[in-house]
């Protein structure tokens, strides 16, 4: 977690995911949602994956995060096959999907009283963990917010804390899923800026799923192409634009070359 | 600024009562309807004073079998709820049987309950609770099994348990659904009651109505309708205002100052 190497992108060469020829087949229908994926993503590594809807782009993270073992192929977390739920992972998704009989700071504590070690010393060291979810969330402008009920707050605000409960553990592998796709074009940009500057500063290996390209090329270091039905890993693009990245970034040439160029995989894939 | 809207409307529901009762007492004078037939608001508030001392002895009596079967209604219904709610498996195990038992009158169960128990407060009680618990299984089960799957996703990654899901989420999130049937199963449990009185007991609004009913004292018999429709309202309004003081954070805080 330390701030070791803000400017280059991921310096480290310990791989974290490792995927393996993994296929993950429906629960009956015998149809594979995703086939023979093989990648892996380096620890502080931020990897988005994009791909039509319904390319399996969840049920990869249903695999990431331990939820679903795989059918075939071997998904190794952290140098160990999963075996069950990993609690190195922290989740946000489309729907912020906060607790409404909770404040902001007690939403942000639920995982606390779940995981350890975190749930056998929660009672002690409450004003700890208190101070660390306020210190999260001014980290993402949400400040003075702390005792406010989901309602009360924004949809951007609550997609910022949702992303506050998934980091509050400090895992080592964050999953995003579509995290910014339900908020206005402004406010997405906006938490586009907060998501960088959480990794650049925490250093976490972030997974994000997304369908918005501009999305994947300006937060990500790597980006994975991914097919229709079954899910395959088409294409693997590094993203070489230097950083830390600013929003004017996306206006330049090499960017949008980028965007363009991931676009056309995608609309390849639409044709076929 | 939202509170002062209703309050506006409150006067509303009085109005239109005090509207009825005049074109209630219109029609019996005008008509000249035999108070042996219908009986005028007049005649039925003599009656209530007239026979203060026994309505109020029966009423206690309805009440407090109602409460009871009540009580065992929620107590049951809890349980059944969180079982049905919380395993795929249970919920389609019994939900049909459930559906199917509450399709039964329930008055149906009144002469069973007599020949088991005998006439009086048990068969009551036991309707009461029978009609009551329905509504309660429902809804606890309905807000246990509607959790959002990311947010069991959120959860299960980190490693709980299906007991930690459960109570850190499901239940404070079937709350609201179980304050809502509580309004529901109280005033079913006053029809239950009712309904067994009548048939089979000696004490209570239901044998009162039956019984002034059978010696033509029909404005006896309205002051009965009345007394219960009064207990059952009271008690709904009063599991409202639980319910709004328990779950605010499901009327996302509208009312929450009041």
């Amino acid at each position: 977690m330390l701030n070791t190497a803000a400017s280059s992108p991921a310096p480290q060469t310990r791989v974290l995911v490792d995927f393996d020829k993994v296929d993950l087949a429906y629960d009956d229908t015998g149809g594979n949602a995703i086939e023979d994926v093989s990648l892996s993503i380096r620890e502080g590594e931020f990897v988005a994956i994009v791909g039509p809807s319904g390319c399996g782009k969840s049920t990869f993270m249903k695999l990431v995060s331990g939820l679903k073992p795989p059918t075939r192929g071997n998904v190794l977390v952290d140098g160990r096959e999963v075996s069950g739920p990993l609690k190195i992972v922290g989740m946000a998704f489309q729907a912020p999907t906060l607790l409404p009989w909770r404040t902001a700071m007690d939403n942000l504590m639920l995982p606390l009283e779940i995981v350890e070690p975190y749930r056998s010393t929660l009672k002690q060291k409450r004003g700890e963990y208190e101070a660390r979810a306020r210190s999260l969330l001014k980290t993402v402008g949400l400040e003075g917010n702390e005792n406010k009920f989901p309602w009360e707050l924004s949809g951007g605000m609550q997609q910022r804390a949702s992303i506050c409960r998934a980091l509050i553990h400090e895992p080592k592998l964050l999953l995003l899923d579509e995290p910014f796709a339900a908020l206005d074009a402004f406010t997405r940009e906006e938490l586009w800026c907060v998501l960088r500057d959480l990794w650049t500063q925490k250093r976490f290996t972030v997974v994000l799923v997304t369908h918005d390209l501009r999305e994947a090329a300006f937060l990500a270091d790597t980006v994975y192409v991914m097919s229709k039905r079954p899910g395959r890993i088409l294409v693997r693009k590094e993203i070489d634009l230097p950083r830390p990245r600013d929003l004017d970034i996306t206006y330049e040439e090499r960017f949008t070359d980028i965007v363009l160029e991931l676009r056309e995989h995608i609309g390849r894939i639409r044709k076929t | 600024m939202a509170s002062s809207k209703p309050r506006k409307d409150a006067w509303a529901p009085w109005v239109f009562t005090v509207l009825i009762v005049i074109v209630w007492q219109a029609i019996c004078s005008g008509f000249s309807v035999s108070e042996f037939i219908f009986p005028s608001p007049a005649a039925v508030v003599g009656s209530l004073i007239e026979f203060a001392g026994p309505i109020a002895d029966h009423a206690w009596q309805t009440f407090w079998t109602t409460v009871a079967g009540f009580g065992i209604g929620v107590g049951v219904g809890l349980i059944l709820g969180f079982i049905i709610g919380s395993s795929r498996f249970m919920y389609n195990a019994l939900y049909p049987l459930m559906i199917g038992f509450n399709s039964i009158p329930k008055a149906a169960f009144v002469p069973i309950l007599v020949v088991w128990f005998g006439i009086g407060t048990v068969p009551a009680i036991l309707t009461a609770f029978l009609i009551s618990f329905f509504p309660i299984v429902v809804n606890v089960a309905t807000g246990l099994a509607t959790l959002e799957p990311e947010l069991e996703d959120v959860l299960r990654s980190l490693g709980a348990k299906r007991l930690d899901v459960l109570i850190k989420v499901g239940l404070p999130r079937s709350l609201p659904y179980f304050f809502a049937s509580l309004k529901v199963a109280i005033t079913l449990a006053f029809v239950g009651a009712v309904v067994s009185e009548t048939v089979a007991a000696n004490k209570g609004i239901g044998y009162l109505m039956m019984s002034a009913g059978s010696s033509m004292r029909m404005g006896l018999v309205f002051a009965g309708l009345i007394v219960i429709s009064a207990m059952a309202m009271v008690m709904y309004v009063a599991f409202a205002i639980l319910e709004r003081r328990m779950t605010g954070w499901a009327t996302r805080g509208m009312d929450s100052k009041i």
